[in-house]
């Protein structure tokens, strides 16, 4: 990965990403040269016929252009008498063309489409790359927008508007060049507005960009109180607001309307006026011609020619001005591209170990601070998890219990202090290799938007059912599945069903089966799931990941109390640490939240004799 | 969202379909033939300018003459002029069609979407509904308004064009039009297929941002799965496929042209061949050809023609494609609501949109089922001769599984469904015999997750009571422990919410929308309470907040915290549409039924939160 200082500018970039498909590129220049050469040699086929084949004037072509059509035998008798040759060359300058301009599109869309590609994929792969903190402040609506609208205005420029550019310049050097062989002053009257009509368009679409952008944003608008009124859709029945609903979305619909067609008029004005330089130009064209052909100075077939390359030039100059006007719009697009390419990256450590992970968790004095505040999160915290036993963490909301999960699979290294897996410092550990080995199953999990047949099997490759259907029958998964529409091809996340919190916790927990699992982590995993489920699913996993290291991080005293050890986690410090019977009779966090229990056990009590009482009371007034 | 915009693409062309939705403009039918006239108007002048062309060849240039010149200029800037004018206008009238028709739909659309029931809700996603009054209305209006300027000049221009090479050589002008049969055929053809080729890319695009959608909101799951390389190889495929899918579609354009192009070619050297032929002919002996200036006529013509067939057959193509967006449209604007007043209740009590609430009854709250069976659309069965006696004032907790039946009990009363069988009464009296209107004005309703819409937020407490006095707003906010956290913003009560109330917390737009619902003083309230979590100290405001709120009114609550159900006046257990136990909190917990079991499991759940400070 470049360091930021060595970070090429938006324009070399752009170079670079072009010099990559040179091939395409050059291919698709020189079918754009050929299509405006030909595009310029059949009216100069129609003037010399009308010219020389058709009046007998003498030929205007240059004697080099000539020769070839004598060592033919090509004389103008000989042409006059077979007509039909001329008609077939210029069916054949056609077809000629044809081939040309499709190798243009063919070659303009391959080099685009492959730029585009290029562009793609390393977005995703980088995205995938960066480190945990930066998904974790990311803005993920402005990272989707670089990564598909700003890699089209890419696309559509190197596709569409390079070649556009090209064309036009092209376009008129040639026809100068012909028209001033021809008859300098003539060529001169017949571009005098060519400058003008450039101009005018490049004016134009500088000056109209923020009626465009008001007509977007009325859009914007006018779509944002739809969405408003359709998701809110029952408090505006609940309090009888339609009415009101409907005259305030007429507000908006309107003025999306008004915007929109001032774009319209503006775009009118454009067309009108273009409309009228162009052609302002060929009568000028047409009338100086007449009286030039009128005093003998030129041919009539001098003058079709004349109309005709005219006419050929007008248009692309026109857009010419409207495709300059719009380049500036790439470069900012390919320096948003830039910014997401250029964050660093998860370092590469090609020196890791790859340990079995199979001995004693130890956190020896680990402190921990996020970067962005300082702020300490974990303060010295010691303590061990040995291997094989399952130990239980209680903490309160800021206790720093989720971050000391992320250290576990480097998500986040440690500040201060170590943390050892059997003897290794998690840093020396290959990234990859502990995440794989490290199941963590998230309070609130990610589901993709895919099938839950996928969504269970999704750490493999190729996942067999039967281990599938397993994972999620441990994960007490499989009967809300099978009651699911689809059963277990039911696409689930966000172009999906919605599983309930508890479902996808299930879920998750599946998922998370099929990896090798040598420590397990639950992050308040089964916290939306019932206490009666809790307990299946972990007197299962019990059996099933037999000898796995577990961490169960819990507010459930059911769940806490079965741990072989419980470690207490406040404020970033380890306040208390011991098995269910000696933190019971400590005075502390654990103890307040097992009395609980004993809470609810002097309520029903109350509720019984409160409830013999009434029941008592009315049989004796009875 | 994206299951809902598949599209049909295989139907025919249905007329019909578009003669229906031009009744729906019909507002712009002068505006449509206007541009229609002016359309025609233009093909001819674009006929007409090659016969100046050829009148200056054959005239000036044959003759050596300037004379006449002025008036032939002027006669051109005539043209020029008239064919300015043109295009104003119809770019003019084609906005006004494109833009009004927009409008239009979107207003009737929308008017219809405030008319249907919630069922139609239910069934439709938000997204698709959106979609509906932006995407594809946009895409009818530029069909209405740009497609027939298209085909109204090509029509003119090939027929102008046609009639006018007859005119000058009829012999050489029915070789020439020979080409125009194949030249149709292959035009639709491609037409089509180069359609079709860029739905795929559409497609193949909107897979993409599905892709970059989940690899970058999926990537912290990602790491922790050591899904990456997999994610990628993924990813790859969609975006290779992308690449397949624009290059043939790009393929496709790119061969169409050059193909209709050369194809033409051979009319214009016919032309040349024949026609030079017939000059010659002119030269030899007078009027037995054609001059130089009609042989550049028709090879001005026979160039041009072919854009007209080529643009008619694109709009069919066009038209066939985005004949979906029609059908969307136009079963939108068709959907007749399923829950409509009777047009005696209409008369009585006026519709939604022109309520006579002079003479609206007082409503005091008793609500009784009677019997009532309610199955949803697709069939499934919900409720099956349900009984429920509810006094005005009592506060009745709803308990129960998801899918139980408990929000249906709600939706019923509220009059979002209505029973398939049964009565529902309130204050004795079917509510099917009263306004919508007339319930939904004495209802109070805050949701699961409050909805806040973009404004103020005195003007989110004021929703249900637009002209409420300021200082009815400040009660009701201070009723429900808001007014602190109002007061501590910028602008107070002014102060923007966001969209969808996105600059406040869960908590406080909770705290907004019970002072909304107090407001309108409602005699039934109905509170589907949140789940999300919010922390302790606002957890309490919001409990004096539902407390406050319920006083004296009849409440349905689809509780889920304990304090709120503990205490409700009534514990209802819905279980299978059916009530399992009935009574208050004390009697159920001695009962030791279903209810015990579901509150021992939650009381142990918020006790634990409580201490660990979370909620």
């Amino acid at each position: 990965m470049p360091s930021p200082q060595n970070k090429p500018t938006p324009l070399q970039a752009m170079l670079a990403l072009i010099r990559r498909n040179a091939g395409p590129f050059a291919g698709a220049m020189i079918s754009t040269v050929m299509i405006v050469l030909i595009g310029y040699l059949t009216p100069l086929l129609l003037a010399e016929t009308i010219d020389c084949v058709l009046t007998g004037k003498p030929s205007a072509l240059p004697g080099w252009a000539l020769a070839p059509l004598r060592a033919l035998g090509w004389s103008r008798a000989y042409l006059a008498d077979r007509l039909w040759i001329l008609g077939l060359l210029l069916v054949g300058l056609n077809v000629v063309n044809g081939v040309f301009t499709y190798l243009k599109g063919r070659l303009t869309a391959v080099a685009s489409e492959n730029i585009a590609l290029e562009l793609r994929e390393r977005l995703y792969a980088h995205l995938q790359a960066l480190p945990f903190s930066y998904h974790v402040h990311a803005q993920t609506g402005d990272l989707i927008q670089r990564c598909t609208s700003d890699v089209d205005t890419i696309r559509r420029f190197l596709s569409v508007q390079v070649m556009e550019v090209v064309n036009a310049l092209l376009m008129i050097v040639i026809a100068l060049v012909i028209l001033l062989g021809r008859n300098a002053r003539l060529t001169l009257y017949s571009v005098v507005c060519v400058p003008l009509l450039f101009a005018f368009a490049l004016w134009y679409f500088g000056k109209v960009r923020k009626s465009f952008r008001e007509a977007d944003e009325s859009e914007g608008v006018m779509s944002a109180v739809l969405q408003e009124n359709l998701s809110g859709v029952r408090v505006v029945r609940a309090f009888g607001q339609q009415e009101r609903e409907v005259e305030k979305f007429e507000t908006v619909n309107d003025d999306y309307r008004r915007k929109c067609f001032r774009v319209n008029r503006l775009l009118s004005i454009y067309w009108g006026v273009g409309d009228i330089i162009t052609w302002a130009q060929s009568l000028l064209t047409l009338a100086v011609c007449v009286v030039f052909a009128v005093r003998g100075e030129i041919t009539v077939g001098t003058m079709t020619l004349f109309v005709a390359y005219v006419g050929q030039l007008l248009f692309p100059v026109r857009q010419l001005g409207r495709v300059l006007s719009d380049t500036g719009k790439s470069l900012i697009a390919m320096e948003r591209i830039q910014e997401i390419l250029h964050a660093p990256a998860e370092p590469e450590e090609p020196e890791a170990q790859r340990p079995a992970l199979d001995g004693d968790i130890v956190f020896d004095h680990v402190s921990f601070a996020y970067p962005d505040d300082g702020v300490p999160v974990l303060r010295d915290v010691s303590f061990t998890i040995p291997a094989g036993s399952t130990v239980a963490l209680l903490g309160g909301t800021g206790s720093g219990k989720s971050t000391l999960v992320y250290l576990l699979q480097r998500l986040y290294e440690p500040t201060g202090g170590r943390i050892t897996v059997g003897g290794v410092d998690l840093r020396e550990i290959d990234r990859s290799w502990l995440r794989s080995h490290v199941g963590l199953i998230l309070q609130e999990p990610f589901l993709y938007s895919k099938t839950i047949r996928e969504n269970v099997g999704i750490v493999r490759r190729d996942p067999e059912a039967k281990a599938v259907e397993h994972a999620a029958e441990i994960a007490a998964a499989s009967g809300f599945i099978a009651k699911a529409d689809k059963g277990w091809e039911t696409v689930v996340g966000e172009r999906g069903v919605t599983l309930s919190g508890g479902q996808k916790q299930r879920v998750a927990i599946a998922r998370t089966l099929l990896k090798d699992n040598r420590i397990l982590i639950f992050d308040d995993s089964l916290s939306a799931v019932d206490t009666e489920t809790d307990a299946q699913i972990r007197a299962a996993l019990r059996h099933e990941q037999e000898g796995v290291t577990t961490l169960i991080i819990s507010h459930r005293v059911t769940t806490l109390s079965q741990a072989d050890k419980i470690i207490v986690l406040e404020d970033g410090r380890v306040t208390q640490e011991g098995t269910h019977a000696q933190l019971s009779a400590q005075p502390g966090l654990y103890q307040r939240i097992n009395r609980i229990q004993t809470a609810l056990e002097e309520e029903l009590a109350d509720a019984r004799s409160a409830e013999t009482a009434a029941a008592q009371d009315k049989e004796v007034r009875a | 969202m994206q299951a809902f915009q598949e599209e049909d693409y295989t139907k025919r062309l249905d007329l019909g379909l578009w003669r229906k939705l031009l009744r729906v403009a019909k507002p712009f039918h002068p505006h449509l033939l206007g541009v229609v006239v002016l359309m025609a108007i233009s093909a001819m002048i674009d006929v007409a300018l090659p016969m100046m062309n050829a009148f200056a060849i054959d005239h000036f240039i044959a003759e050596r003459t300037t004379e006449g010149l002025p008036l032939f200029i002027a006669e051109y800037i005539g043209l020029a002029a008239g064919q300015m004018a043109v295009v104003f206008g119809f770019i003019y009238l084609a906005g006004r069609v494109e833009t009004g028709v927009c409008y239009l739909i979107r207003k009737l659309g929308f008017r219809k979407l405030q008319e249907l029931p919630f069922a139609y809700y239910d069934r439709m996603p938000v997204g698709y509904l959106m979609s509906r009054l932006t995407n594809d209305t946009q895409r009818l209006g530029d069909t209405i308004g740009w497609s027939l300027v298209d085909l109204c000049w090509g029509a003119v221009f090939l027929v102008a064009c046609a009639v006018q090479m007859l005119a000058l050589n009829w012999q050489l002008a029915l070789v020439v039009l020979l080409v125009i049969p194949p030249l149709a055929a292959l035009s639709w053809k491609f037409q089509k297929e180069i359609l079709s080729s860029y739905r795929a890319v559409r497609k193949r695009n909107s897979q993409i941002t599905a892709g970059f959608n989940e690899g970058i909101n999926g990537a912290k799951t990602t790491k922790t799965l050591v899904r990456e390389q997999l994610n990628i190889e993924e990813f790859d495929e969609v975006a290779q496929g992308m690449r397949s899918a624009s290059v043939r579609a790009a393929t496709l354009s790119a061969l169409f042209l050059p193909i209709v192009v050369s194809l033409g070619s051979l009319a214009t050297g016919y032309v040349l061949w024949q026609g030079g032929n017939a000059v010659l002919a002119e030269r030899i002996v007078a009027g037995t050809g054609m001059t130089i200036g009609v042989l550049q006529v028709f090879i001005n013509y026979t160039v041009q023609f072919f854009q007209p067939v080529r643009d008619i057959a694109r709009i069919f193509a066009e038209l066939q494609s985005s004949q979906a967006a029609a059908e969307r449209v136009m079963s939108l604007l068709e959907t007749e609501p399923d829950i409509v007043d009777t047009p005696e209740v209409e008369a009585a009590f006026g519709d939604n949109f022109h309520p006579r609430r002079e003479n609206w009854p007082a409503l005091k709250g008793e609500i009784e089922f009677r019997d009532v069976s309610f199955r949803y659309k697709d069939g499934e069965q919900v409720l099956s001769h349900f009984n429920l006696h509810v006094d005005a004032g009592q506060t009745i907790a709803l308990v129960g599984e998801t899918g139980s039946g408990k929000s249906t009990i709600v939706n019923l009363v509220c009059r979002f469904y209505e029973p398939t069988q049964g009565q529902v009464l309130i204050d004795g009296v079917d509510y099917r015999e009263r306004s919508q209107l007339w319930l939904e004005s004495n209802l109070g309703y805050v949701l699961q997750s409050p909805h806040l819409f973009s404004g103020t937020i005195a003007e989110n407490i004021r929703y249900g009571r637009p002209d409420a006095p300021e200082e009815e707003v400040r009660r009701a906010a201070r009723m429900v422990g808001a007014e602190p956290f109002i007061l501590a913003m910028k602008d107070g009560y002014d102060a923007q919410v966001g969209e969808g109330g996105s600059r406040l917390s869960t908590g406080q737009k909770q705290l907004v929308s019970f002072a909304r619902a107090i407001l309108t003083n409602p005699a039934i309230f109905v509170l589907d309470e949140a789940t999300s979590s919010v922390d302790t100290e606002t957890e309490q405001l919001i409990q004096t907040a539902i407390q406050k709120t319920l006083a004296g009114r009849t409440s349905f609550i689809i509780a889920h915290r304990l304090s709120t159900i503990r205490s409700a006046d009534r514990i209802l257990v819905i279980h299978d549409g059916r009530i399992v136990e009935d009574g208050t909190h004390r009697q159920l917990i001695a009962k030791q039924g279903v209810y015990y079991k579901l509150y021992t499991n939650q009381f142990q759940d918020e006790q634990g939160r409580e201490i660990l400070g979370e909620r």
